[in-house]
């Protein structure tokens, strides 16, 4: 036996102790935002209330057209191929309104960003929306932010358990409900709500609405910021949208810096203090769980909650509000250099303030005239172009339409009595929610004339026919022309249909072909 | 291995990739990403349990659900069997002028015929059934025997001169090469040739002697006036359709030795559904009477 003493020792320290070791995957920092109360706060619950309003109601809309037609504001009928909106009904063929809704989005959003940053983001996403909307119930049920952080920390209790239990089964429920509203938009409400109530929809409603219930609760309660950072696109994509002269919430270090908690103290000693009291109500109330005074930054939002937060600390110790700020990187940089004489020195907030201790006039606010720079009346141009174009397409387009397929095999068929005859297949859309009668009339083609499969009349120039309100009707027309009459292997004419009751028409140029060799 | 580099501004370490002086930060991945990755895992082990996925030596593991793309075949066509079993039912029990006075009805026997007809007849009549030389054109309003629908069924049920089938349709024309004198066979084929309102270079006593000559030999068939009989299916020969051809020379050897052209009889292969189908399908080509 040795003594320990005569062990050799190494000089090592484990590379991977538990101490040191990095983690490999990092859990969520839990985060915990105070309720803040100002103008940014308040806006955000009227969009809030605007938002959820539009969505959970739009589908009850009620929207009378006539007897053909469902009497859904909005209705998405996906059996049916039509897509309702209000007195606006889209076929298949024009979905370029979604289409061009669509591109609209697009530069809207393009115009939104440039000029108040991802205001998009902050105030109406629904991921934005509905966290909002979750962060209420665990406020109602687990208090306010220090509540939350004590209740977080303490061991489990019953008091615990009921109070998470409650709060999961209202997301659950607001889940649920938020799941539940989305199929409406896709039958008819009513209707649809009775059979779920009954058990009787069809299994695609329950998937859906579990589906949705799912990914509202797991986004909205579980994930939260993270599906802004690590999910959306968004985030990196704006970018590219932002200039120096676009709005985003913006620290102003150059009034605010150098921070202090004693600003008195520091102050009466001689030293140089900004307005920032490092009190950190900025922190507290973001829902990102980010620090806005560490700058411009991929997470933060721009839901100016912080903003509010430090306006009412600002009232409260006697300073100008906007410490925190919408501000655009311009005018930002301009206070800076005035703060720093030109990067020449640290921050010195007394630069920026007259005499009287007010902000002087050389400081840089923002001025309206600012959103009109070019490339937001281009994105606003194109826009408005979009949109007009949309609006004429609306105000123009047909609701009586005629499609005609000549048959291809055979091109011709000669007769008995050595006339030529040409089958078409005929497409009569009536666009409209009333049944309608149509006279198909041929245009052109002397001494033609043509008969309709499966209908019972004598073969004419003209038939009329009656088409179901909304639908498309078929028909297989065989024109026929006299041997005598044919002008040529191919002869153009047209097919005219009209509304027997509204003169409306549309028409159809079609090709008759005959052989090139005279039968007779 | 490069010495750990960290990167100043974030003080996280870097992979140590660099592009143009931007390092990619090694960040720790979140915990969630690593609990869907084992969300995956149990995903598919559980996949493969309930679905087939182990291949055997004959077959693979059938999987606990039972599930098999062929199976599921299966099922959409006993769907589409049992969607289609009322029309059937009705097809069966009906005529084809009755099928043709139901809009629905005729429109579904039309499809299922067209679909019939693009397996069993476009190697003779062709996909648009516009025939060729010796195969009838089935558009036009020519038939030989008839262009009712129940005769249009009945020739697609028995056939043509099809021996195998008993109710065929039958005719046969003689040759007449052995019983004229090839000048006569010129002749009446010229003859022929008039009667469908086509000029010729045939003279007048040409035509008058094969207008006798047609009187003698082929009015008992095709009629004094030349209009066919479809009770022997004998063709029309005064209008603008030529089976063989509507040359001289084509006639005078039809005259001479004639083509007979021989159809099945489809009712005992296609069943008579399907045969009403195709004769509702080929009525509403345009030809039907």
């Amino acid at each position: 036996m040795r003594e320990a003493s005569e062990v050799e020792t190494f000089d090592a320290t484990a590379v991977n102790s538990a101490r040191v070791r990095q983690p490999l995957y990092t859990a969520r920092k839990k985060i915990f935002p105070k309720r803040a109360e100002g103008r940014f706060r308040r806006f955000k619950w009227i969009v809030m209330l605007i938002t959820l309003g539009v969505y959970y109601l739009t589908p009850w809309i009620r929207w009378n057209r006539g007897p053909y037609a469902p009497d859904q504001g909005v209705l998405v009928d996906l059996a049916n191929r039509r897509f309702y909106f209000f007195p606006i009904e889209i076929w298949p063929q024009e979905f370029y309104f979604v289409a061009g809704l669509l591109i609209m989005a697009g530069f809207g959003l393009f115009l939104l960003t440039s000029t108040v940053g991802r205001a998009w983001c902050g105030y109406t996403c629904p991921q934005t929306v509905w966290v909002d909307l979750f962060l209420v119930v665990e406020r109602a049920i687990e208090g306010e932010r220090n509540a939350r952080i004590k209740l977080d920390a303490a061991p489990w209790s019953a008091s615990k358990l009921f109070k998470r239990v409650t709060k999961h089964a209202i997301w659950l429920l607001i889940a649920v409900l938020t799941g539940g509203a989305w199929i409406f938009y896709f039958a008819d409400a009513p209707t649809l709500a009775r059979e779920l109530a009954t058990g009787q929809a069809e299994p695609v409603a329950y998937m859906t609405i579990a589906i949705l219930t799912g990914t509202t609760y797991v986004f909205g309660g579980l994930m939260r910021e993270q599906v802004c950072t690590y999910m959306c696109p968004w985030p990196r994509i704006q970018a590219a949208m932002l200039d120096e002269n676009s709005l985003t919430v913006t620290y102003n270090d150059w009034r605010g810096e150098p921070r202090s908690r004693h600003s008195k103290k520091a102050a009466a000693a001689g030293q140089v203090v900004g307005d920032c009291v490092d009190c950190n109500a900025c922190v507290a109330v973001c829902p990102m769980g980010i620090d806005i005074r560490d700058g411009q930054q991929l997470e933060c939002i721009t839901c100016a909650l912080c903003i509010d937060a430090c306006d009412s600390v600002m009232d409260k110790i006697g300073k100008e509000r906007g410490l925190i700020s919408y501000a655009t990187l311009a005018e930002y940089e301009s206070n800076r250099l005035l703060a720093t004489a030109g990067g020449a020195s640290a921050i010195d907030p007394r630069r920026v303030r007259d005499a009287n201790g007010k902000l002087s006039d050389k400081v840089a606010t923002f001025h309206l005239k600012k959103l009109l720079r070019p490339r937001n009346l281009i994105y606003f141009a194109a826009w408005s172009a979009v949109g007009l174009g949309l609006i004429y397409a609306l105000l123009t387009r047909e609701r009586l339409q005629v499609n005609v397929l000549a048959d291809r095999n055979p091109q011709f068929v000669v007769l008995s009595d050595g006339s030529i005859r040409n089958g078409y297949t005929v497409k009569l859309l009536n666009m409209i929610p009333e049944p309608r009668t149509f006279t198909v009339t041929l245009e052109n083609l002397p001494g033609a004339d043509m008969n309709v499969v499966g209908m019972d009349h004598p073969a004419g120039r003209a038939f009329s026919v009656e088409v179901e309100p909304d639908k498309l009707r078929t028909l297989k027309v065989f024109v026929r022309q006299p041997h005598d009459s044919i002008a040529g292997p191919k002869q153009s004419f047209r097919f005219v249909v009209q509304d027997t009751a509204s003169q409306e028409s549309a028409r159809y140029e079609a090709t008759f072909d005959a052989p090139v060799e005279p039968i007779r | 291995m490069s010495e750990k580099q960290i990167d100043e501004i974030s003080g996280v370490s870097t992979t140590g990739h660099e592009w143009d002086g931007i390092k990619e930060l090694d960040n720790p991945m979140p915990r969630w990403w690593l609990i869907v990755y084992y969300a995956t895992v149990v995903w598919a082990a559980a996949y493969v349990i309930a679905y087939p996925a182990w291949p055997l030596i004959s077959k693979a593991t059938t999987g606990l659900l039972g599930y098999s793309s062929r199976g599921e075949i299966r099922q959409e066509l006993d769907a589409a069997k049992a969607a289609k079993a009322g029309y059937i039912a009705e097809i069966n029990a009906k005529t084809v002028e009755q099928i043709l006075a139901d809009e629905k009805l005729r429109t579904f026997a039309a499809a299922a015929g067209a679909a019939a007809f693009k397996v069993n007849c476009v190697q003779c009549h062709g996909s648009g059934a516009q025939g060729s030389p010796g195969y009838p054109n089935l558009n036009d309003d020519e038939w030989l025997w008839g262009g009712k629908p129940e005769d249009i069924r009945k020739t697609i049920a028995h056939g043509v001169r099809f021996a195998e089938d008993k109710d065929t349709r039958m005719s046969e024309m003689p040759a007449f090469g052995g019983m004229l004198e090839p000048k006569q066979i010129t002749q009446v084929a010229s003859y022929v040739v008039s009667l469908s309102g086509k000029a010729g270079d045939a003279t007048a006593a040409d035509l008058s002697a094969g207008k006798e000559i047609f009187a003698q030999n082929c009015a008992a068939c095709h009629g004094a006036d030349g209009k066919g009989n479809r009770e022997m299916g004998a063709p029309n020969l005064t209008d603008a359709i030529w089976f063989y051809g509507s040359t001289p020379e084509a006639i005078a050897a039809q005259i001479r030795a004639p083509k007979h052209g021989v159809m099945p009889a489809w009712s005992a292969r296609l069943g008579d559904v399907t045969v009403k189908e195709l004769a509702v399908y080929v009525h509403s080509l345009g030809g039907g009477e």
